[in-house]
């Protein structure tokens, strides 16, 4: 039998080390696994470098990793928010380290990591600050940049349903980086609402297939067994 | 009597985003910007089928949800909550930006800091700032077939926000079809900036002496009596 649900989202975090890369799922609060970054906290591994797209825009989002002093380098497309302030105190002393990257460029990167391709070329960010120090190439009369790959030693991801074997659906835009990440890491653990028995989810309606996915936490069942212990 | 930036009383900015939105052309699909960009959704007229793409990973976005129960899972780019039409769609963040790079969407409506004469475009950061928030900007930049920039015409200083050549931080070269301003609709052409339109009560002069690169002035509405002799 196949098991991939975790007791608890301590537990599933529980051996990340220090100086491990993470990918962290999320579009601001939407699809971000908060649990487990929680988790990842209380675990208390330092010198992480972090690939998320959105830094400070949510409180339990990857800034309270920053402010933990968990943190060595951030890979990220939109490092602003209201809770973003330590992240530019850090970055001025020169605590954490700011890679930024074009959102399509970040995406596709993850996506050529998942895929076994280790670098591309994209004309995004060429002739630009983002851009200087690349190694470049012209395509079709157009200046390309050579970008490479980015894998994690873990992603942390959020869906919806799971089966017992690690397929998993997505509630709407909650989709936005999980898929991607969940396929270029070494460990990939999801947060999801539920778990239900295999062949209880179409086939055809599975996003990530269970091939990605290595380790389950179900929070709903968490919450009420939370419920039943408080009243 | 050529009038300075503060005096001139040109479109208002919902008029701006119903003038882009009558021009978005039925049957295209548009990535609106955060900021002004994302009234140009509410202003479509209703039944005119323009498809909304957003970048963390959907087509067929609706109007800004104002009111009632929001879904923390159905936001915009700007995160704020929107619904979704029928027909919408989900997809991950990296089937959205290979829609966007792979020259997918007919058009985006984006805003920006500065655009130059020859629609050079800077919209991520500001010259003095320690971050710069780059998002999607850079990949609609280059991947869109079209690229319309919605912004005030000059800063709240009076600065114009056209210049000859950009001093901040580039988006992208050379990536700008048309700017909606306040006071004009400038195309981007080979040969320079060319106004195709002015809003009422805003003459051309004024419209140049606020604006910091050359401009041609093919008001069609201004000169056609000349024309039609």
């Amino acid at each position: 039998m196949i098991h991939k649900k975790y007791e608890n989202e301590e537990h599933a975090v529980a051996d990340i080390p220090n100086d491990s890369t993470v990918l962290v799922g999320g579009f601001g609060g939407s699809g971000l696994p908060s649990r487990l970054i929680t988790a990842l906290k209380e675990n208390g591994a330092t010198g992480l470098t972090i690939v998320s797209n959105n830094i400070g825009a949510v409180s339990e989002g990857v800034a309270t990793l920053i402010s933990n002093q968990q943190v060595k380098k951030i890979i990220c497309s939109f490092p602003v928010g209201p809770h973003a302030n330590e992240l530019i105190e850090y970055l001025e002393t020169g605590r954490v380290e700011l890679e930024l990257v074009p959102q399509g460029t970040l995406a596709e990167r993850i996506r050529a990591g998942g895929a076994g391709i280790s670098a591309f070329y994209t004309p995004t960010a060429a002739h630009t600050e983002l851009g200087e120090g690349k190694e470049s190439r012209v395509f079709n009369n157009r200046e390309h940049l050579l970008e490479y790959a980015i894998t994690g030693d873990y992603a942390l991801i959020k869906a919806h349903r799971a089966d017992r074997w690690g397929n998993l659906v997505y509630r709407k835009a909650q989709r936005n980086f999980n898929p991607v990440m969940a396929t270029a890491a070494q460990t990939t653990i999801a947060e999801v609402d539920e778990i239900v028995e295999v062949g209880d989810m179409s086939a055809e309606e599975i996003i990530s297939p269970s091939v990605y996915v290595h380790r389950l936490v179900e929070i709903a069942s968490q919450e009420e067994r939370g419920k039943v212990q408080n009243g | 009597m050529v009038r300075p930036y503060e005096e001139l009383n040109g479109w208002t900015i919902p008029e701006v985003a119903g003038r882009i939105a009558a021009e978005l052309e039925e049957g295209w699909f548009v990535n609106l910007g955060i900021g002004l960009p994302t009234l140009v959704g509410e202003a479509l007229p209703e039944g005119k089928e323009v498809i909304l793409h957003s970048e963390n990973g959907i087509l067929g976005i609706g109007p800004r949800k104002h009111t009632g129960e929001t879904d923390s899972d159905l936001v915009n780019a700007g995160k704020e909550p929107i619904t979704l039409l029928p027909g919408g769609s989900f997809f991950s963040q990296s089937e959205s930006f290979a829609m966007i790079r792979g020259g997918h969407l007919d058009a985006a409506v984006l805003g920006a800091f500065q655009v130059s004469m020859r629609g050079d475009i800077a919209s991520w950061k500001l010259p003095n700032a320690s971050l710069g928030r780059v998002g999607g900007a850079m990949d609609l930049t280059v991947g869109s077939k079209r690229v319309f920039v919605f912004m005030k015409h000059c800063t709240r200083e009076g600065t114009s926000k056209i210049v000859e050549e950009c001093a901040f931080p580039l988006t992208a070269p050379r990536a700008v079809d048309r700017i909606y301003t306040e006071l004009a609709v400038i195309d981007v052409t080979d040969g320079g900036l060319v106004v195709q339109d002015l809003a009422p009560d805003v003459e051309f002069e004024e419209v140049q002496a606020c604006t910091a690169a050359p401009l041609q002035n093919r008001n069609v509405k201004k000169h056609s009596k000349v024309s039609e002799g």
